[in-house]
């Protein structure tokens, strides 16, 4: 009896004990992002204030208001970069996809001498950092003329993705039967016709995780595009962020509007797929 | 069928070879060329001029790219370490809750969605020693009333930047081992309990090995873009204090875009391109090492 109340004490101390420490770690995981959020609707003379203050006194949405009126907050063009930075990451995006599957079936499917060598060959290529990359890649991007243009940053950003979404597409190529599209065209369909009708809609949650992280990588890319864009024609929002900044460092509650309206599409389209990011990860990962 | 035709492998793989060859390839042959040269970006008339080895005999001698070096591997070594244990025990933690898994889930995605320039503005703000978040909050509490130059002095400048990576980066380890976690199968565990192993034994002899290629799929993918830290650093301290916080890229950058040498940077950023490398090449084969031990291989 006595035993078995003190093993149930155990049992509940390291329940409680866990429980405690997982509340710990989510904490601290929201906090610097939520501190954020909430920062943007103060005003910065109250974000600055010392001694600080801790319960917010008055939230407004002044720096949205400010962001998105006339040219925008600090002379920054915030909606111009934000179009920007949505025409270039979606369409690169949906480019790294296409070639991504080309590239992914070739792997799943065919027989080749050389295979290992040239998929290793080009998953190194996005090893490569992107400091080191940017140097040479702006010498040759100023020698065509692709400086500050929309096609130059897209065709970075595709070959950036490109390697990454082959691995993932490949593993999940890999996962479906070799028979199935076989049965199809002994019923009949071209190669072309099982590929589409049969093997993409079974692999469509790899392609659809590829695609996040496609996407998230060509939004959130910085170092690339602060030396291969020049003006509001091409600037994307990650350098319009760091712009924001030098021109007004004391600003910290119009930039954190900057970048919660940067966030959301993230944030957004990570919720919308989040069960097939999981999927993705794993089985084009490990099983491929 | 006399005629000749590409392989349909060939014609698949073509569009990403192209793309490659011309984003990453072309420049990098070039700037391997320009490594060789004393080319400055004010006076393009230098790339020209052949200069052989120097600019690899001046980086070999310099103490700044040694320290650079060094940093760069001794913060990648600490932050991917720490980072994989901690994603484990985030992992392991969210695997016993199940109430309200999924939400947490979600929330543990959370820093995955911030750019790496944001996650350096954000921390650079909340270590700033005036009015940053942890400097206050320790003077409410009153545990310290002096201001903490958490970037300003060289260890907490790294210290600072360790937590900034980590806290962008632990989340992705965590959700690779947490799916390694439900693949696990249930029978070896039960009936290892029932051998009358310990928690600990179960977990060391029988989990793990299970979740092994779960880690260095996420050892490999974050390997792969280490330089994200590029961002958060150029941020946070640029390098600085006084090069106390200096990692090659910043220093890449620098001498590159700054002092406008091309030519030394190049030198420096392709013996940087073999770090990272190094690093991808080890993590790839201790992963199909691991899947070959499940019988995964091929």
């Amino acid at each position: 009896m006595d035993e078995n109340l003190q093993h149930r004490l155990r049992a509940r101390t390291v329940k409680y004990l866990q429980l405690f420490a997982l509340f710990i770690a989510m904490a601290i995981i929201c906090i610097p992002g939520l501190w954020v959020v909430l920062n943007s609707f103060r005003p910065t003379v109250e974000i600055m204030a010392k001694p600080p203050v801790w319960i917010p006194q008055n939230l407004s949405l002044d720096h949205y208001r400010a962001m998105f009126g006339g040219v925008g907050e600090g002379g920054v063009p915030v909606m111009r970069y934000f179009t920007n930075s949505l025409i270039i990451s979606v369409t690169s995006t949906i480019i790294a996809i296409l070639v991504g599957m080309a590239g992914g079936y070739a792997f799943a499917r065919y027989r080749f001498r050389g295979k290992a060598a040239i998929f290793i060959g080009l998953m190194l290529t996005r090893a490569v950092p992107g400091v080191s990359l940017s140097l040479p890649l702006f010498i040759v991007m100023a020698k065509t003329g692709l400086i500050d243009t929309h096609i130059g940053l897209i065709l970075v950003y595709v070959a950036l993705n490109v390697p990454f979404t082959i691995w993932l597409i490949d593993g999940f190529f890999r996962q479906i039967p070799a028979e199935l599209a076989e049965a199809a065209e002994i019923d009949g369909c071209t190669r072309w016709q099982a590929f589409w009708k049969v093997e993409f809609p079974v692999a469509r949650a790899g392609v659809a995780s590829a695609g996040i992280f496609a996407f998230l990588t060509s939004w959130n890319e910085y170092a690339l595009a602060s030396q291969l864009t020049r003006s509001t024609f091409s600037k994307t929002m990650p350098v319009g962020l760091r712009d924001f900044t030098s021109e007004f460092t004391i600003n910290w509650g119009g930039m954190c509007a900057l970048a919660v309206l940067m966030i959301i599409p993230a944030l957004i389209l990570t919720f919308l797929v989040q069960k097939h990011l999981i999927a993705g990860l794993t089985f084009g990962g490990v099983k491929g | 069928m006399t005629r000749f035709r590409l392989p349909a492998w060939f014609a698949l793989l073509l569009p990403a070879i192209i793309v490659l060859a011309a984003v990453v390839l072309i420049p990098l042959v070039l700037s391997l060329y320009s490594s060789f040269t004393s080319y400055r970006l004010t006076r393009p008339e230098t790339l020209y001029n052949w200069i052989g080895t120097f600019n690899y005999e001046k980086a070999a001698k310099s103490a700044h790219f040694w320290s650079a070096f060094g940093r760069t591997v001794l913060l990648l070594t600490i932050a991917l370490n720490l980072e994989m244990l901690l994603g484990l025990g985030l992992a392991l933690l969210v695997n016993q809750v199940t109430y309200g898994q999924r939400a947490l889930r979600t929330i543990m995605m959370f820093p995955m969605m911030f750019s790496p320039l944001l996650v350096g503005f954000q921390f650079k703000f909340i270590f700033n020693d005036n009015v940053g978040l942890v400097n206050n909050a320790l003077q409410s509490i009153g545990f310290s009333n002096v201001a903490i130059p958490w970037l300003v002095d060289g260890q907490l400048a790294f210290f600072s930047i360790l937590v900034a990576e980590m806290w962008s980066s632990t989340s992705v380890f965590a959700i690779l081992i947490l799916a390694g976690l439900f693949a696990v199968p249930r029978d070896p565990i039960e009936a290892a309990k029932v051998d009358g192993c310990t928690p600990w034994q179960s977990f060391r002899h029988i989990t793990l090995p299970y979740i092994m290629p779960f880690i260095y799929i996420a050892l490999a993918i974050r390997s792969l873009d280490v330089a994200r830290a590029y961002d958060i650093v150029q941020i946070m301290t640029n390098g600085g204090p006084a090069r106390r916080t200096e990692l090659l890229w910043t220093l890449i950058g620098r001498t590159g875009y700054v002092d406008a040498k091309m030519g030394y940077a190049n030198a420096m950023g392709y013996i940087s391109i073999f770090l990272a490398i190094g690093f991808t090449i080890f993590f790839f084969r201790k992963l199909n090492a691991a899947r070959a031990e499940l019988g995964m291989g091929g």
